[in-house]
């Protein structure tokens, strides 16, 4: 990395990323947490002083377009394999925490 | 101000299912009803490594939306990441479209309260469905069978001002959508669900007010109720001095009130970006004109081309119109027996009639459209007569069958030997002696009462045309 204090990213708000992944974060990992992803978003702060304007912007990396499927149906997971991963489940249904409303 | 000085001004997001054999990015039905996580496989649970592939016919039918509508169509369309957190939602992030929606643009005509208004339309973009999730006591269970269905969104602009046109407005999109073959809009299956965006401000006032969102309504009766109490409760808030906060609100049906949602659980920063995993869509002119060919007759042109060809009044052929399902059936009827008067009569009277006192959609019924030309045909032709076709109708309605069969095996044929029912006349005239010398003496409403009792004596089987020439000349007046 080239100097990164010359181009200083705005700092993230670890805690409200956190909330949004829905993730519990010690103070500890919060600090480290920020650190790092403040450093990725120095690194994105470099990009952004190219000159971009006569690039298209890439999506994908390859020319290709158009990868579709009939619609036909075709036989998916027995429900014991669906549900063999799920910490909880019962009568078919995935169980997780009350949603709150 | 004047105390009645605010008007509303609603947009409306209406998700509606596509109807297809698949879901959208993966080979599972896309059908409703099944046992809880029965049509599930590692792309609609979002087990990591599973690749989603677009399904052409839910692009298809997203297009033929657009062009019913009148919308733009995108040469070069993408999908995109909606990124959230829910447990509906498997993978975190719902593929959806961002900046490159299929359709753009377009509008529709509605009429609320005897004027017309065109609602124009901000786009139409393609989604996948998250799943069901059912609230238990201390906890929830997830259904993933509807994850992944096809879902087109459908943005209008802020162009509504009140309940009415709201309503107006569903109602002749859901008309559109199901002519289109582009979704069954089946409310109870959830096929159709609108979030509503409303705000007030003074009338004649152009700037905007603050805005409120109900999220997730799934009856057209339920957006009126909401909409009527939410515009209320704005210009009550108003007028109270208060301020309205942007929020999402829900609408209770039972209390029959919205009240605020938890902000907090709701708190969402989409980070939309480019789905890596599936490629732009691209659709060529030629292939676009191709569907255009294929767009199937509107309600409104439907309406005049029955009118021109069946010579139906403009009124009736809107009756028929209204409901492809029963337009579909008309015409099948009319073709078969080849009277299309008598095939809007039935029709119109009681077909309708039945389907409306059970609360049936045409499609269940039991009276197919080739039976109820045949019993069309044995009116004409006089083999039974209008009542007895009533009754006919009435047991095909029950239990289904052929017309023909059911009139031979009840014996119900019309009486047409004119010496059977000469003698009845002659009985009748013995039995009523009063009427008949009535009749005699120039009354001539009396002849309806002894043609009932001809009909009577012949257990109503008798050609009443037959019954009246037999008693006019046994009485001597022909």
């Amino acid at each position: 990395m080239n100097n990164p204090t010359e181009t200083k990213a705005p700092a993230m708000n670890v805690e409200h990323v956190a909330h949004l992944v829905r993730m519990e974060l010690t103070p500890d990992e919060t600090e480290s947490f920020g650190r790092q992803l403040g450093r990725v978003l120095e690194y994105i702060g470099q990009l952004q002083q190219l000159d971009v304007a006569e690039v298209e912007p890439t999506a994908h990396a390859v020319p290709v377009r158009n990868v579709l499927r009939e619609d036909r149906t075709a036989p998916g997971l027995p429900r014991e394999e669906a549900l063999a991963n799920a910490p909880l489940a019962r009568q078919g249904l995935f169980i997780v925490p009350r949603i709150i409303e | 101000m004047s105390p009645s000085a605010f008007e509303a001004v609603i947009g409306l997001e209406v998700h509606v299912q596509l109807r297809t054999e698949t879901k959208l990015f993966c080979a599972c039905p896309n059908r409703f009803g099944a046992e809880p996580n029965t049509l599930v496989c590692p792309v609609c649970l979002g087990l990591p490594g599973a690749l989603p592939v677009a399904n052409r016919e839910a692009i298809r039918l997203t297009v033929m939306a657009g062009l019913l509508l009148g919308c733009e169509i995108h040469r070069i369309s993408r999908f995109d990441r909606k990124s959230y957190f829910y447990p509906d939602m498997p993978k975190n992030f719902q593929i959806s479209q961002y900046d490159r929606p299929l359709c753009l643009g377009g509008g529709l005509e509605i009429e609320a309260g005897g004027t017309h208004k065109r609602v124009r339309l901000t786009r139409i973009h393609l989604e996948e469905d998250v799943g069901k999730s059912l609230h238990f006591e201390t906890t929830s269970g997830v259904d993933f069978n509807r994850a992944g269905a096809p879902l087109m969104e459908i943005v209008t602009e802020p162009d509504l001002s009140s309940p009415d046109e709201a309503m107006a407005f569903l109602l002749a999109l859901k008309q559109i959508l199901v002519y289109g073959g582009i979704s069954d809009c089946n409310l109870e299956q959830g096929n159709l669900r609108c979030d509503i965006n409303c705000s007030v401000r003074p009338a004649g006032s152009s700037a905007l007010g603050v805005k409120t969102e109900i999220k997730n309504m799934n009856t057209f009766k339920g957006v009126h109720r909401a909409l009527t109490y939410e515009i209320d409760r704005q210009i009550r808030v108003l007028r109270g001095g208060g301020t309205i906060r942007q929020e999402t609100r829900r609408w209770d049906d039972d209390a029959g009130a919205t009240d605020s949602m938890r902000s907090k659980e709701y708190a969402h920063d989409y980070r939309y970006f480019p789905e890596p995993d599936l490629l732009p869509v691209e659709l060529t002119e030629a292939q676009i004109e191709t569907w255009r060919a294929d767009l199937p007759e509107l309600p409104a042109a439907r309406r005049a081309r029955f009118v021109r060809e069946y010579h139906l009044p403009d009124y009736d052929a809107g009756v028929l119109t209204a409901d492809k399902g029963v337009a579909d059936y008309f015409e099948a009827v009319a073709r078969s027996c080849g009277n299309p008067k008598a095939a809007s009569n039935w029709v119109m009277t009681d077909v309708l009639r039945v389907l409306g006192e059970q609360g049936m959609e045409i499609g269940h019924i039991r009276v197919t459209p080739e039976a109820l030309a045949k019993l069309i045909g044995l009116v004409e032709r006089r083999v039974i007569n209008m009542p007895t076709a009533r009754e006919v109708f009435a047991a095909l309605f029950e239990h289904g069958g052929d017309p023909e069969t059911l009139v031979r095996e009840r014996g119900l044929g019309q009486v047409s030997d004119a010496s059977a029912i000469d003698a009845l006349a002659a009985q009748a005239i013995e039995a009523h002696p009063g009427p008949a010398s009535d009749y005699r003496n120039g009354k001539a409403a009396a002849l309806q009462f002894l043609i009932g009792q001809v009909m009577k004596l012949s257990r109503g089987k008798a050609d009443p045309r037959l019954a009246a020439e037999a008693l006019k000349r046994r009485l001597g007046i022909n």
